[in-house]
C-alpha cells in the first residue's frame, strides 16, 4: 500500500508541474485561483503541524513531542537552517520523553 | 541535454548567457549554494522517511519521483501517523499544486517543447522559480531555472541516500524523537510564507478547524478541511490586497 501512495502522489504532483507548464495563460490567471494556490500550502502545513504533533490516531494528547514543536519554532525564530531546526526538536523530545 | 532555441524567442536573444558573461558565473554560483542547502534537508527527508515506516528504496523514489518536498514530507508523515493511501497521496497533491502556478509564470521564460518540457516540469520547484524569477535577463533566468533545478535535484536525492541510509542503521526511531521531526521540517517550511496578517490568520483558523475534526472524522480528512479554510480564505479575498503569489526562496 505505502507503494501505492508513493507513486499515485508522485504521478499527481509530476502532473501538476507539467499542466502549469502546458495550459494556456488564462486557465490558472485567475487571480482567485492563484490566491487559494498560495494559501493551500500554508492551511496544509499548519494542520499538519498540529495533527502531527498533538494527536494519536484519534485522541487528541499532549506529550513530549510539543516540547520539540516549541524548539522547533524558536529556532526558526532564531533563524537557524533547516537541519538544526529539525535536530533541536528531535533532541528536546527524547530527553523530554527520557525525564517524563 | 539539448534544446531548441524555440520559433518564439526574439533572434537577437541567446538561450543562455553566453560562456564567460558574468551574469552566468553569478547565477551558477547561486544554483550550487542553493543546492547544497537542498542537500542538507535531504539528509532529513531521507531519515524521516525511514523512521516513518518507509523503506529505503521507498524513500528515495520519493525524491527523484515527487521531488517537491513539502509534498513528501508529508506523505511520508500521513502514512507513518496511520493515515491511508487517499489521504497521503491527495495531501502530497495539495502541497503540490502551487508548482502548477510556477509552471504557469515559467512557461513563457523557458517555451519548452517535446523532451525538454516533460523533463523540464520535473525541476518545477519552489527554488528553481525563484531563481528563474528574479534574474535580470531571459538568458540569465532560464539559465537559473535549469542549473538550480539540476543542482537541486542532485543533491536533494543523494542528500535522501545518505539520510535513509544513516536512519536505517537506528534500531528505534521515537527513542531519538524521530516523531518530532515532521512536525518540525514543516514548521520550517511555513515560516518564510508567515508574511503579512492573512497567512496567519488562515494558518490558525486551519489548525484549530483540523485539530477540533481529528475526533471524529476518518484520518486524513481533517487536513482536507484545512485546505478549505484556505479556498475560503482566497475566494474572499478583494483582488485588490497585496498579492501572496511570489515564490520567494522557500525550500523545495
Amino acid at each position: 500500500m505505502t507503494w501505492v501512495a508513493v507513486l499515485a502522489g508522485s504521478a499527481a504532483c509530476y502532473l501538476l508541474k507539467l499542466v502549469g507548464l502546458s495550459v494556456p495563460q488564462r486557465v490558472l490567471g485567475n487571480p482567485r485561483v492563484r490566491r487559494i494556490a498560495m494559501l493551500l500550502p500554508v492551511a496544509v502545513l499548519a494542520a499538519l503541524v498540529v495533527i502531527q504533533t498533538f494527536t494519536i490516531g484519534h485522541r487528541l494528547v499532549l506529550d513530549a513531542r510539543a516540547a520539540g514543536l516549541v524548539a522547533a519554532v524558536i529556532a526558526v525564530l532564531l533563524r537557524a537552517p533547516f537541519l538544526v531546526v529539525v535536530a533541536l526538536a528531535c533532541v528536546t523530545t527524547a530527553l523530554v520523553r527520557l525525564w517524563l | 541535454m539539448t534544446y531548441d532555441a524555440g520559433d518564439r524567442s526574439p533572434a537577437d536573444q541567446p538561450r543562455f548567457p553566453p560562456r564567460g558573461a558574468p551574469e552566468r558565473r553569478a547565477v551558477l554560483r547561486v544554483a550550487l549554494a542553493i543546492g547544497a542547502t537542498t542537500g542538507a534537508y535531504g539528509l532529513s527527508f531521507g531519515a524521516i522517511g525511514i523512521a516513518s515506516g518507509l523503506s529505503l528504496l521507498q524513500t528515495c523514489a520519493l525524491s527523484l519521483l515527487m521531488f517537491s518536498g513539502g509534498s513528501q514530507f508529508a506523505l511520508v508523515g500521513i502514512l507513518g501517523s496511520g493515515g491511508g493511501v487517499v489521504a497521503a497521496s491527495g495531501t502530497a497533491a495539495l502541497l503540490g499544486s502551487r508548482n502548477a502556478f510556477y509552471g504557469l509564470r515559467l512557461a513563457e521564460l523557458l517555451r519548452l517543447r517535446g523532451v525538454a518540457r516533460v523533463a523540464g516540469a520535473q525541476l518545477v520547484i519552489d527554488e528553481s522559480t525563484a531563481v528563474a524569477t528574479t534574474q535580470p535577463t531571459e538568458p540569465a533566468g532560464r539559465l537559473g531555472f535549469w542549473a538550480t533545478g539540476l543542482s537541486v535535484f542532485v543533491l536533494w536525492n543523494l542528500g535522501t541516500v545518505i539520510g535513509a541510509a544513516g536512519a536505517g542503521l537506528i534500531s528505534d526511531p521515537a527513542v531519538l524523537g524521530f516523531d518530532a521531526a515532521a512536525p518540525a521540517a514543516f514548521v520550517a517550511l511555513l515560516a518564510p510564507r508567515m508574511r503579512g496578517r492573512q497567512p496567519w490568520a488562515v494558518a490558525l483558523t486551519a489548525s484549530a478547524v483540523s485539530l477540533a475534526a481529528v475526533p471524529y472524522v476518518p484520518a486524513g480528512v481533517p487536513v482536507l478541511l484545512a485546505a478549505l479554510v484556505a479556498i475560503l480564505a482566497g475566494w474572499r479575498r478583494r483582488p485588490d490586497d497585496a498579492s501572496a503569489d511570489d515564490p520567494d526562496g522557500q525550500p523545495a
